[in-house]
């Protein structure tokens, strides 16, 4: 499997970064780098493997349900760009 | 061509939960704008989510009460995507491994009959902010108070093949969260969500068509006209030979119609993928027996048992089971009065009625379940006639007392009196011989003018029963 300037061109639409035409030319070549790293360890027998979901050999702790956050809106609207009435101002979004 | 409906439900539900699924700011409805947003909902840089023990009791209860597997291990993953109120460019829910597995629910069908729906899965995940397109000078205002609020999705399988079975799946899932404490259920306030997917299919082909999902609905109202809406268009489309489009589309009261979102037409592709930032969650045995432990009797199972064990109709023991709270006000006048019937007959009728009328929960009810099994104690000892049982129901439900109080303040009390109703009767005998001769000579429907004379000169207050055996004997002189 490799991946082709379309591919590289999705992909950065979904993360919402530009590249440059140089640019893409070598993510291309880089990801397919990792992917070439990725078919190397398919090749691997994992028939008795189960996926890891973490490297951690260790469980979630929990926290007990308790409101232990104050509110902090001014400090966090400190810095913001733009703030009116509490609200978080941003580019209109038109759905 | 005769079309099948094949329909699917996403329902989001929101967990009842003090604070957040990963942080410790209130989840309370209502608040000034992002005052209960702190910097682990605004996803500042170096925060770390924690899980709510409390959300994952909460999902727990709900696979449970549905019959399905629980996860003892899940995991939590990344569901990429942008849009302003979601701060941190990604949702954490749970994609691969969720933390309940395949259950069902039992709807009741309109002939009474009863359909096992499939739920495919349920899982946890949080909810995002909310927009506000009001104008700020051409800017949109953030409000991330929701932000972080625990949700559990409960995912159904298309098992549903009307609108009438959507709206009666979605509320069964609505009485149970309530009934098993995990949500609130508000509508209103958006603690219950409902996607629906949809499609239709020529009756009798074994694949799907394409579907459309219809987002957002917050109402089961708006749940059964959106899908038969939607249902027109789809067949519309393809009788017209063009063809449904795999879309996401939204409902429109006030123009009861549903609409592409042409903005979501950029194929979705949330690239879930772990969330380093959490552990995989284990349900060892001893959490699920603790978090399981006092579940109620479930409405199923409860409806069953008023049917078997009180003898109650189908009808009433749906009715008494609708919610948790009028189940238990319903038992403990049955238990007071030892009547299930007769308790069934008034929670199901003149209670019911008053309440509606009022817009009351039975929560709120001016009469307690004591003080209704008070009144039905003095119709069982026949000091109220049915009727004069209504005048003393409407007197408590103005506040006027229990029922011995507005009894005796008012006078109600039955005339059981073989010899006080025989003096009445005699009366009204001696007061209308023309009708009297009429009656003996055969015109029957005149026995209705004289048992109204003589409750009438009763005040109402004769029992009726008597009144008819004693006049009876009477006219025949």
């Amino acid at each position: 499997m490799s991946l082709t300037r379309t591919d590289v061109d999705k992909i950065a639409f979904l993360a919402r970064i530009q590249l440059s035409d140089d640019e893409k030319d070598r993510y291309v070549h880089d990801l397919n780098g990792i992917l070439a790293l990725a078919e190397q360890m398919n090749a691997v027998d994992t028939h008795d493997t189960g996926p890891m979901a973490h490297p951690l050999r260790m469980t979630q702790r929990l926290r007990a349900d308790q409101v232990t956050e104050p509110d902090q809106r001014e400090r966090f609207q400190g810095i913001a760009p733009a703030v009116e009435d509490g609200l978080y101002l941003v580019p209109k979004v038109i759905e | 061509m005769p079309w099948e409906t094949v329909i699917g439900l996403e329902i989001h539900t929101q967990l009842a939960t003090q604070s957040k699924i990963f942080s410790g700011a209130a989840t309370a409805f209502g608040a000034p704008p992002n005052t209960q947003a702190c910097a682990i909902d605004l996803g500042l840089p170096g925060v770390l989510p924690v899980l709510n023990e409390e959300a994952v009791r909460l999902a727990v209860r709900f696979g449970t009460a549905i019959e399905a597997e629980i996860a003892e291990r899940s995991v939590f993953a990344r569901k990429n995507y942008f849009y302003p109120d979601l701060p941190k460019g990604y949702q954490i829910s749970q994609y691969e491994q969720p933390v309940v597995g395949r259950g069902q629910v039992s709807i009741q069908l309109e002939d009474g009959r009863q359909k096992a729906i499939g739920v495919t899965r349920a899982h946890l995940e949080e909810d995002a902010g909310k927009s506000l397109h009001e104008d700020f000078h051409g800017l949109t205002g953030i409000d991330l108070n929701r932000a972080g609020t625990p949700l559990l999705e409960i995912v159904s399988e298309p098992d549903m093949r009307s609108p009438e079975e959507a709206v009666a799946y979605a509320r069964k899932i609505h009485q149970i969260v309530r009934w098993i404490g995990i949500s609130d259920g508000n509508m209103q306030e958006g603690s219950f969500r409902m996607d629906a997917n949809i499609s239709i299919r020529p009756q009798g082909q074994e694949t799907f068509g394409t579907r459309a999902e219809i987002k957002n609905i917050n109402s089961f109202r708006f749940l059964e006209r959106a899908l038969r809406f939607e249902i027109e268009r789809q067949i519309d489309v393809i009788e017209g030979g063009g063809q449904v489009v795999q879309e996401t589309r939204l409902y429109d009261a006030e123009r009861d119609e549903t609409r592409s979102m042409r903005s979501k037409e950029e194929a979705n592709d949330y690239r879930y993928f772990p969330d380093p930032d959490l552990l995989p969650l284990v349900i060892d045995a001893d959490f699920l027996a603790a978090a399981t432990a006092d579940l109620p009797e479930l409405p199923d199972a409860m409806r069953e048992r008023f049917r078997r064990d009180h003898g109650l109709s189908d009808y009433d023991a749906n009715l008494l089971t609708a919610s948790r709270a009028l189940a238990a006000y319903f038992e403990q006048v049955a238990a007071a009065c030892g009547d299930a019937k007769l308790a069934a007959n008034w929670i199901g009728g003149d209670l019911s009625a008053a309440l509606n009328k009022a817009g009351l929960e039975i929560g709120d009810s001016p009469i307690s379940a004591s003080g209704l099994a008070g009144l039905l104690a003095r119709i069982q000892d026949r000091t109220l006639s049915g009727k004069l049982a209504k005048q003393v129901f409407e007197a408590m439900w103005g506040g006027e007392g229990d029922a011995d109080a507005v009894i005796a303040a008012k006078g109600l009390r039955q005339i059981t009196d073989t010899s006080a109703i025989e003096t009445l009767i005699d009366a009204i005998i001696a007061a209308n011989p023309g009708q009297v001769e009429q009656y003996r000579a055969g015109k029957d429907k005149l026995f209705g003018f004289f048992v109204g004379q003589v409750m009438r000169a009763s005040k109402g207050q004769a029992n009726p029963e008597q009144v008819n055996e004693l006049l009876k004997a009477k006219l025949a002189g």
